[in-house]
């Protein structure tokens, strides 16, 4: 047996904490790639548990008009996979701890090479993947050598991932589940947290992981209650969308960007905090 | 790979068709997917499935096609050719389809699919406007609501399709992401296609997307190649020397090419949009320009840059204008057994011209670049030799740009 990864021991330790996790989402490389890596850094100081970093794809099949254009705003400030990395190891050069997922398209990592890819990623303290685009039947193709590198993989199960049909997402899931809360796009719906008690009660028939719901959570009481309804509460559109805020007319950050966004992280992790099981 | 027995058994069960294919779709998909397969699976075992198809194509599209021997464009081409060169060309008139093209055929089995399935909406993608206009037709015919996603800058270009897709009774959404074109609509279809599963079935009109699409698309479109087998045997007792067909997609190529494959002299050969040239970096051509990537729920040949992110296609047919390619052509460029070459912008423009003067027909801009290289081809095959060309759409939609493109204001 390993020892426990980033990503167990930060959802042991919240579990000892008795409060569910924030898990924030950004691009990498939006709007720039210095203010990304600024905000990342900052991130865990505003109150993110577990980061999770779009790795920007000009064709994001599963994304929302938000996230979508903070891909493009990234690729056309010169990001790239590498630099994606970089950024990565950048971040853990003074954040041994906050577990770092990334999250993206298959395409760039084919592209840069499966086993070169799960190494440098390994290397640069990458924790997790999140592949939209790679279901439990292609997983010969990124998910076992990343399981084998000792990346986790984390599946998404979503509304129509029924039962039978749980227990093929969830083998070779680890770290934890993400739940996609709507059937849909990133960043278009809200969810009723009645249902999202349901569909937890449902995963947890199945697996002992712990549970990350995501997609339609843009406030700090929506992230206060989802968070306690699974285990983490993922936001994502909200955030970016607090950068495109803080966008000159040119798409340039504005002075200030970092501690904007800082400021509503804040929020979000306030409300995660207010909300302890007693 | 060793050697293979046949080149139409593929895909294998999960959809792969050697390296190329497979289902690489986000997980809210792939149930519907799955049942999509098993629902494709079912139908083709019940006869009654292939009777109302077959129903629907002969009084409604207007299957068979004819298969017409071109006789002044022949003449034409061997006016410089050797005096023993110069093929027989004939074209497969899949422009005469009601709706003026090949989509017609797919539409309707995916249609007929989709009520099997109580599907109560359907979308689709499209980028000439043909597969919008076939898809809008057959929900008219069957009443159910019907959503296009376009391009932008398509749907500029394309006006008097978008003014037919609404006449039909279809809700055209312009796309503005990306550059406005058919990879773009495409990228919108799924996500409606996501936030909808439950009632909605997406029409994919090219013999790309997740498995089984790229299968079923193929199978829909392969009446075009089994009537050109019976049609030329009747004409001329034999089979073709040669297959040329224009290539977006590919799914009018497949059409023609599939029941062909097995047959090792028949040469088979694909057109893409070479748009300015393929040096200049503007073209569509993904498997002359291209490598092989993961985009729209499978692996083929796709125009990419080093970092992995899909470049621009460019072409002056809307229809081509997509950086990817079906996969199956990808593996048939790989084993060897069709060949790809492509065709200009320029070089479309005045095989459209040549085409409408001498043969009165007024081709789509998609064959135009399949013609252009017939024009290159027929003058070097023997003269007894036979050359099938598929017009898979007709050009009145292309009017308005071929005047522009030539100077001539309407």
């Amino acid at each position: 047996m390993s020892a426990p990864s980033r990503i167990e021991r930060r959802f042991a330790d919240l579990k000892a904490e008795g409060r569910g996790a924030l898990v924030t989402f950004v691009t990498a490389g939006d709007p720039d790639p210095e203010t990304a890596l600024e905000l990342v850094k900052g991130l865990p100081g505003a109150g993110a548990d577990l980061i999770e970093l779009g790795m920007p794809f000009s064709d994001p099949m599963a994304e929302g008009p938000t996230i979508q254009a903070s891909s493009l705003r990234a690729l056309n400030a010169g990001m790239t996979l590498a630099k994606t990395l970089d950024m990565v190891r950048a971040f853990r050069a003074g954040d041994d701890a906050t577990p770092i997922i990334l999250m993206g398209y298959y395409n760039p990592i084919y592209i840069y090479g499966v086993e070169r890819f799960v190494s440098d990623a390994k290397e640069a303290g990458v924790d997790g993947l999140i592949m939209v685009d790679l279901p439990p039947e292609e997983d010969e193709e990124l998910c076992l050598p990343a399981l084998k590198a000792g990346i986790h993989w984390i599946r998404l199960a979503t509304p129509t991932t029924d039962d039978k049909r749980l227990p093929t997402v969830l083998n070779n899931t680890s770290g934890f589940v993400y739940y996609v809360s709507i059937m849909g796009i990133t960043g278009t719906k809200t969810v009723p947290v009645d249902h999202v008690r349901e569909a937890v009660a449902r995963l947890r028939r199945h697996t002992d992981l712990p549970i990350a719901v995501g997609f339609g959570i843009r406030t700090p009481e929506a992230a206060a209650a989802i968070s306690q309804a699974g285990d983490a509460a993922v936001v994502g559109s909200a955030i970016v969308d607090a950068i495109k805020a803080e966008l000159d007319d040119h798409g340039k950050a504005k002075p200030g960007l970092v501690a904007k966004v800082l400021a509503f992280v804040e929020s979000l992790s306030n409300g995660v905090r207010s909300n302890r099981a007693a | 790979m060793g050697t293979l027995n046949t080149f139409r058994a593929g895909p294998d069960e999960t959809g792969h068709f050697g390296l190329f294919g497979g289902r690489f779709v986000a997980e809210t998909l792939m149930p519907l997917i799955l049942d999509v397969e098993r629902a494709y699976t079912a139908a083709r075992q019940d006869p009654s499935y292939q009777a109302e198809y077959d129903y629907y194509a002969k009084h409604y599209v207007g299957r068979p096609s004819p298969l017409y021997f071109a006789e002044r464009l022949t003449a034409e081409l061997r006016k410089d050719a050797a005096d023993d060169k110069g093929a027989k060309v004939y074209f497969k008139r899949d422009e005469l389809n009601h709706t003026g093209s090949h989509k017609a055929n797919n539409v309707l089995g995916q249609i007929l699919l989709a009520r099997r399935m109580g599907k109560t909406r359907i979308i689709a993608e499209t980028g000439a406007g043909q597969h919008g206009v076939a898809t809008a037709t057959f929900c008219a015919l069957f009443d159910l609501p019907c959503v296009i996603y376009m391009g932008a800058t398509d749907i500029e270009r394309q006006a008097p399709n978008v003014f037919r897709m609404k006449l039909l009774g279809a809700e055209v959404r312009p796309v503005t992401s990306g550059t406005g074109t058919l990879k773009d609509a495409m990228n919108d279809g799924l996500r409606d296609w996501v936030a909808n599963v439950e009632n909605t079935f997406y029409i994919i009109g090219t013999a790309a997307g997740p498995h089984p699409y790229p299968a079923m698309v193929r199978d829909f479109q392969s009446i075009i190649g089994q009537e050109v087998r019976e049609q030329i045997m009747e004409a001329e007792g034999r089979l073709p020397d040669a297959l040329v067909a224009c290539i977006g997609g590919g799914s009018n190529a497949i059409g023609l090419f599939h029941p062909f494959l097995d047959d090792k002299d028949v040469r088979i050969v694909g057109v893409e949009a070479a748009g300015h040239g393929i040096p200049t970096g503007e073209h569509a051509a993904s498997l002359t320009g291209g490598r092989p990537g993961v985009l729209h729920g499978n692996r083929t040949y796709l125009l990419q840059n080093d970092d992995g992110q899909i470049t621009d296609a460019h072409s002056i047919s809307a229809g081509l204008d997509y950086p990817g390619i079906g996969p199956e052509h990808s593996w048939l460029h790989d084993t060897g057994r069709a060949e790809y070459v492509s065709a200009t912008d320029s070089e479309a423009l005045e095989a459209f011209q040549l085409c409408s003067r001498i043969e009165g027909i007024i081709p789509a801009l998609e064959p135009a670049h399949a013609l252009a290289h017939v024009c290159k081809l027929a003058p070097q095959m023997d003269r007894d030799a036979l050359l099938v060309m598929n017009m898979c759409g007709r050009g009145d939609k292309d009017v308005f740009t071929v005047a522009e493109a030539l100077g001539v204001k309407l």
